[in-house]
């Protein structure tokens, strides 16, 4: 079998690729698709050690379902203000929205 | 220790997927490239899971983040458009953050092959054992009240929440 | 050995060759797959024959007969045309995604086939979670119409995609509650457990309700009548495919052939019986005879009610799903799982795999279900009668008076 490092050696380049397009990007919903790029590497991860350490516990695979479900939660929140922010200020650039700078 | 029989070669495929899904995702300008570009690494992330003895995740991944949430990006994208198609893609600090992010990845790297955490890290050579729970297992363990029902039915409000939110946040009041 | 090597040994025969374990578990896994994956293309044809000279017959004509016998070749000359034409790309689009629709159309069509058990022996793959893997390549199917709808460049072609995807995303959800019944009383995901589990008793007789769920979602969900609205010919928006010419446009046609044929073929493996049928088990290959008919009955049945029934309005079909269709599922869902455990507690479940021990779960079923659907009649009876006292007390019907009979005789 392929040794467990070399799984989480592509989560943590996925994780990091992901926090490089949310640090970086100008637009809201890019920054959106770098946080489930984010989650997906956790998951690759929990399922990961799940097989590799102990398989005979549900615990990992368990964890592994509602961090889906948290991810299909905050896509559909975050969206919705997305959307609802550009309806009234005509733009998804994050840097625009800064009402509240002083 | 690494050979090359079927299963590496699945794996060093799907973590092309993965891996080559992610940089498209953050350095193309047209955000419906990125959107499949992002599709292709989570088909990556459930090539994983069946590597993995998880079928069950694997096919939940497809059918959620690929069946659901793409889609809405997909359409937060469309309904979104901005008018100036030349602005930057990247803000002002994506030189410091591609450091950080660099040096993000190779401390996570260290932790991951050296053998920092001690005896029992992750390069401890123990036996990958091949006794694996099945889906009814999982099934059983999120319903089983010594386990994890109680996080199951809160997931489940949160989701309800959740939705009922976004179709509130989202609704267009001007009628 | 000097066995003939066929598809049955055929991992034996590389072995022997001197093929490592490895190559030779890959060479029949790829000729497995090209098998699997050769069946719907050749079917797609015939399914093209059919289902015009049904719609012709429903409506009192020929349908094709000048090609071949009994029109039997117009498939063939269909295709010849489409292959003929000029393929035109709009300009403006985005041509890899463009190109890439069709593929992803028909793909996930194909895939669907691999997990359905063709006879006790024959299976693509015997996956442990067959029907979700079912539900999860439906729900890839929604990619291609948006990156159709988004590629070609055409505000109507992207309205098109936009309400079909609403369609299918809508009606996913009753497809998937109404699946949930069979497994409930299966006790498996996998497709083989569960026509096994069907030996002696068809889950239609047991969960009628969610199987006419099923067949409506699954309607829905490939486009067909009455839900056809948004590839109609007599619409003006044609549909997310206005845009594809020549063999693109064929594939997405007969990716939807396909669907809809692989719909009827899964609700016969699962609500029907799948390979069951008298001297099976002995005779292996007559699986593929059995679930070839009950396939055909569902399917036909799907055409003479396209041709039968008028086309929905897509409000109606939202208010079709979520006002009718999601509740009743959800309730199918309470009332089955709470009988099976009743069931379970008095200790009438079934033990043996004999027929009469069946008899009192799919007795207690068939009553819950009866008591769904009528408890559904009554609140249609009842709304459609509040409807046309409203509708008659704001118009009310002119009564003429009784005609005057001139008398002849005695005046």
């Amino acid at each position: 079998m392929v040794p467990l490092w070399m799984f989480l050696a592509v989560a943590a380049g996925v994780f990091c690729i992901g926090a490089y397009g949310v640090l970086s990007r100008r637009n809201a919903v890019a920054i959106l698709m770098g946080v489930e790029l984010m989650l997906n590497a956790v998951n690759i991860n929990l399922i990961a050690f799940w097989r590799y350490v102990e398989p005979l516990n549900m615990a990992g695979q368990a964890f592994a379902a509602f961090v889906f479900v948290i991810a299909a939660a905050e896509a559909a929140v975050g969206l919705a203000i997305i959307i609802s922010v550009y309806r009234s200020r005509r733009s998804v650039i994050v840097e625009d929205v800064d009402m509240l700078k002083w | 220790m690494f050979e090359l029989n079927a299963q590496s070669i699945a794996f060093i495929l799907f973590a092309l997927f993965s891996l080559g899904g992610a940089l498209g995702v953050v350095t193309t300008r047209n955000l419906i490239h990125a959107t499949l570009y992002l599709i292709l690494s989570l088909f990556g992330a459930a090539g994983f899971f069946v590597l993995l003895s998880a079928p069950f995740m694997a096919a939940v991944q497809v059918l959620v983040y690929i069946g659901a949430i793409a889609i809405l990006i997909v359409f937060a994208v469309m309904l979104t458009r901005s008018m100036t198609r030349l602005s930057d893609i990247y803000n002002s600090q994506w030189l410091l953050s591609a450091i950080v992010a660099g040096l993000l990845f190779v401390l996570l790297l260290v932790g991951v092959i050296l053998p920092v955490w001690g005896v029992n890290g992750t390069q401890a050579g123990r036996e990958v054992s091949s006794i694996v729970t099945t889906t009814v297992d999982l099934g059983k363990a999120l319903v089983d009240q010594n386990q994890y029902v109680l996080p199951f039915e809160v997931a489940s409000l949160l989701l309800t929440a959740a939705m009922i939110g976004a179709i509130v946040v989202a609704r267009d009041d001007k009628e | 050995m000097n066995d003939v090597c066929s598809i049955n040994n055929l991992t034996q025969c590389l072995l022997d060759g001197g093929v490592s374990p490895d190559l030779a578990n890959l060479l029949t896994i790829l000729g497995g797959v090209v098998l699997v994956a050769t069946v719907p293309l050749v079917t797609v044809i015939f399914l093209i024959w059919i289902e015009r000279k049904i719609a012709a017959r429903v409506q009192d004509r020929l349908g094709p007969n000048r090609v071949g016998p009994f029109g039997l070749l117009q498939s063939v000359a269909d295709a010849v045309k489409m292959l003929t034409k000029e393929d035109i790309t709009p300009m403006g689009a985005d041509k890899f995604i463009y190109n890439l629709a069709p593929i992803i159309a028909f793909a996930t069509v194909v895939l669907i086939w691999a997990i359905i058990p063709f006879t006790p022996l024959h299976i693509g793959a015997d996956l442990s979670i067959g029907i979700l893997y079912f539900v999860a390549v439906a729900s890839i199917g929604t990619v291609k119409i948006m990156i159709a709808g988004w590629s070609s460049n055409n505000k109507y072609a992207l309205l098109g995609a936009f309400r079909t995807i609403a369609q299918l995303l809508s009606y996913e959800v009753p497809l998937v509650l109404s699946l949930l019944i069979p497994v409930m009383i299966a006790g498996t995901l996998g497709m083989q457990d569960m026509v096994r589990a069907q030996g002696s008793m068809w889950f239609v007789f047991m969960a009628p309700v969610a199987a006419v769920m099923f067949f409506i979602a699954n309607l829905a969900e490939t486009g067909r009548a009455p839900f056809d609205l948004l590839e109609a010919e007599s619409e003006i928006i044609a549909g997310y495919n206005i845009e594809y010419s020549g063999f693109k446009w064929g594939m997405f046609m007969a990716g939807e052939f396909m669907h809809a044929f692989t719909a009827a073929l899964l609700a016969a493996v699962i609500f029907l019986g799948g390979w069951w049928g008298p001297f099976v088990e002995q005779v292996p290959a007559l699986g593929f005879v059995y679930l070839g008919l009950k396939t055909a009955v569902v399917y036909i049945f799907g055409l003479i009610l396209r041709s039968t029934v008028p086309r929905v309005r897509i409000d109606q079909l939202m208010a079709l799903n979520w006002k009718w269709l999601v509740p009743i599922s959800v309730a199918n869902v309470l009332i089955t799982a709470l009988l099976l455990k009743v069931v379970d507690a008095i200790g009438l479940a079934p033990q043996s795999g004999d027929f009469f021990a069946h008899l009192p779960q799919t007795l207690v079923l068939l009553v819950g279900n009866l008591v769904l659907m009528f408890g559904v009649a009554t609140v249609l009876r009842n709304r459609g009668r509040a409807q046309r006292l409203a509708d008659e007390a704001a118009h009310p019907v002119e009564h003429e008076d009784a005609p005057v009979v001139v008398g002849a005789v005695g005046h």
